[in-house]
C-alpha cells in the first residue's frame, strides 16, 4: 500500500529549479484531544521529514502537532545531476516510511 | 448606577445617565480588548528560543494564508523568502509559529543553497482566530519575519470525538 505520494519531475535541465511535492498518509494525532470520558488520545505524529538527493541532504523539516493530518509538504531544489531523490519520514511509535524517485538531468 | 432622583422608580435611568453608562461600558470593553491583541507569551518564548538575542526584522518573507478559514483542521500555508540562494547567501531555515494553538510551533524547515528557491508549502491546523508568524533564518545570521491574521470558523485541535 502506497502510504506516501511524491511528485518529482522525471526529467529536468541542469541547474533548473524543480518543485517537489510530498504527501503521506498519517493521522497526526495531536495529543490534545480527548474522548467523551475525558481520556486523552496519546500523541502520534510524524516528527521528522528528510529529503536527500543522491545521498546528500537537501531539505529537512521538523513537524509539530499543528501540522494537519496526512502531512503535505512542498519545497524546491536545483536539479544538479541524474540520480535518486529519496524521502524519509520518522515519527512517534517508531513510525518510519521511505520513498524515492528517479530523475534524469540533461 | 445609583438613581439619585427620588421621584424615579428604582433602577430606571434618565437619558443622560443611560448615555453615560454606555460610554463607560464602551471604554471598559476597549480596555479589555487591548491586552488580547498582544502576542501571547508562549509564542514570544518559542521565538526567543529559536532566534536567541538576535533582532527580528520585518520583511523579505511572504506569508500566504487564506484570510478566512472555514475549517481549521487543514489550512493551506505557503512561505516565500526573498533570497538569491547562492552558496554564500541563502536561507538556512524557515520557522512558523502560532499564537493560540496548544503549542506555539508549527513547522521548522531547514534549507540550503541547493534549495534554489526558499519556498515552502504545507497544511496545518488552527485552534482559533489568531496571528501566524513566519521567521526566516539567513546564512549571515539575520532573522526576517512576516505575520498574517487568520479568522477561523471551525476550530481544530481541541474538539471531542
Amino acid at each position: 500500500m502506497a502510504r506516501a505520494l511524491i511528485n518529482v519531475p522525471k526529467t529536468a535541465k541542469r541547474g533548473q529549479i524543480i518543485e517537489i511535492k510530498t504527501l503521506i498518509s498519517h493521522i497526526m494525532e495531536t495529543g490534545f484531544r480527548h474522548n467523551s470520558t475525558g481520556q486523552i488520545y496519546p500523541r502520534n505524529i510524524i516528527t521528522d521529514f528528510t529529503c536527500t538527493y543522491n545521498g546528500e541532504q537537501i531539505f529537512r523539516a521538523e513537524l509539530f502537532p499543528a501540522i494537519a493530518a496526512n502531512p503535505f509538504i512542498t519545497f524546491f531544489t536545483v536539479a544538479t545531476e541524474s540520480g535518486t531523490i529519496a524521502f524519509e519520514w520518522n515519527g512517534d511509535n517508531d513510525f518510519h516510511e521511505t520513498a524515492a524517485a528517479a530523475i534524469t538531468v540533461e | 448606577m445609583a438613581v439619585t432622583n427620588k421621584n424615579k422608580i428604582r433602577g430606571q435611568m434618565s437619558r443622560r445617565e443611560m448615555f453615560g453608562a454606555m460610554a463607560g461600558a464602551g471604554m471598559a470593553a476597549a480596555i479589555r480588548i487591548a491586552p488580547a491583541r498582544a502576542t501571547p507569551a508562549s509564542m514570544k518564548e518559542a521565538i526567543r528560543s529559536v532566534v536567541g538575542e538576535a533582532p527580528v526584522n520585518k520583511g523579505k518573507v511572504h506569508l500566504d494564508i487564506p484570510v478566512l478559514v472555514d475549517n481549521g483542521n487543514t489550512v493551506p500555508l505557503s512561505v516565500d523568502v526573498e533570497s538569491p540562494m547562492t552558496p554564500t547567501d541563502y536561507v538556512k531555515a524557515i520557522h512558523i509559529f502560532n499564537e493560540l494553538n496548544p503549542l506555539p510551533h508549527v513547522i521548522t524547515a531547514h534549507l540550503g543553497p541547493r534549495s534554489g528557491r526558499a519556498k515552502l508549502s504545507t497544511r496545518f491546523r488552527l485552534a482559533d482566530t489568531q496571528t501566524i508568524v513566519a521567521i526566516a533564518e539567513m546564512s549571515d545570521g539575520s532573522f526576517w519575519s512576516a505575520s498574517a491574521d487568520v479568522v477561523v470558523t471551525l476550530q481544530a485541535c481541541l474538539e471531542t470525538l
